[in-house]
C-alpha cells in the first residue's frame, strides 16, 4: 500500500478498514501461522500439535496412486479412534507441507474428505490426534503434473 | 464479490455426514498471471467452521495447498433430521461466507 493512499484512507474515515487490511490476523487469531509457515514436515508439527513421534496404527488414508492432476488430489482419511481431536493433513515436499488442520469440539466420527494441490511425487502424512496421542499414515502419491506453480 | 456455498448434511446410524462445495480460487500467489506476467496475490479460504444447531462442531485450518473451489465432507456424531447445520469461512483477505441448511 502506498502512503498516500493509506493517509487518504486514515482521513477518510477509513481507520477500522484500513487497521483490518494491514493485521489480519488481528481477525483470525487462531489460525496457526507458523505451523503453516514451516517448510519441513517436523517444523509444522511440533508447531501445530506439539510434538512429532506419531503411532502407525488404526487410520486409514485413501489417496490416488497416480494423480494426473497434481491440482486436484482427492484425499479421504478414516479413523476408528474415539475422541478425535484433530486430524491434520500434510503434502511432504509441497513448499508449504501442512495443508489443512481440521479440530473437532464435539463427537467427531473419525471422517474427513477433501482435495489438496500436490507439487510433485510424494507422501500425503495424515496425523489424527486422539486422546492426547497421535497417531498417522501415510500414502505415497505419483503425481504427473504438479499443481503448485505456473 | 459473492461466492457461492453448497452444503448437504445427512443423518445415518446416528451420525450426520456434511458435504460442503465452496467456490473459491484458492490462490498460493505462487502463481503469475499469463498475459502480465505479474504475481497474482495469494487469496485462500483461511478459516471453516461448521455449527450444528447453534453449537461449533468443527473449525478447519487451510492453507493454500487446498485445492481451488474446496470440497469438503466430514463427519460428526449426533444430528437428526431438521436439525440446523451452519457452514462459515473466512478467507485470507478478511471476506466471509455463511450457508445454513436443515439435516436430511
Amino acid at each position: 500500500m502506498q502512503r498516500r493512499n493509506f493517509l487518504q484512507g486514515v482521513m477518510n474515515g477509513g481507520v477500522a478498514a484500513t487497521l483490518a487490511t494491514l493485521f489480519p490476523q488481528a481477525v483470525l487469531a487462531d489460525w496457526p501461522k507458523a505451523a503453516f509457515e514451516s517448510k519441513d514436515v517436523n517444523g509444522a508439527l511440533q508447531a501445530l500439535l506439539g510434538a512429532t513421534d506419531s503411532q502407525s496404527e488404526q487410520v486409514d488414508v485413501t489417496a490416488p496412486d497416480i494423480a494426473e492432476n497434481g491440482a486436484v488430489v482427492p484425499i479421504k482419511v478414516s479413523t476408528k479412534l474415539d475422541k478425535v481431536e484433530s486430524i491434520t493433513l500434510i503434502a511432504e515436499k509441497n513448499p508449504s507441507p501442512l495443508v489443512a488442520s481440521f479440530n473437532y469440539s464435539g463427537d467427531c466420527a473419525g471422517f474427513v474428505s477433501t482435495r489438496i494441490k500436490m507439487g510433485e511425487t510424494q507422501n500425503v502424512i495424515v496425523v489424527v490426534k486422539s486422546g492426547g496421542k497421535l497417531y498417522s499414515a501415510q500414502k505415497s502419491v505419483k503425481v504427473t503434473v504438479g499443481g503448485c506453480g505456473g | 464479490m459473492s461466492y457461492n456455498m453448497r452444503i448437504k448434511a445427512k443423518a445415518k446410524n446416528g451420525e450426520t455426514e456434511v458435504k460442503a462445495l465452496m467456490d473459491h480460487p484458492m490462490e498460493t500467489g505462487n502463481h503469475k498471471d499469463a498475459k502480465t506476467g505479474e504475481k497474482i496475490p495469494a487469496h485462500f479460504i483461511k478459516e471453516l467452521t461448521c455449527e450444528h444447531n447453534g453449537k461449533n462442531v468443527m473449525t478447519a485450518y487451510l492453507s493454500s495447498g487446498v485445492s481451488k473451489n474446496p470440497y469438503v465432507a466430514f463427519t460428526f456424531k449426533g444430528g437428526a433430521k431438521d436439525d440446523s447445520v451452519k457452514m462459515s469461512w473466512t478467507d485470507s483477505n478478511g471476506e466471509t461466507n455463511t450457508s445454513e441448511v436443515k439435516i436430511s
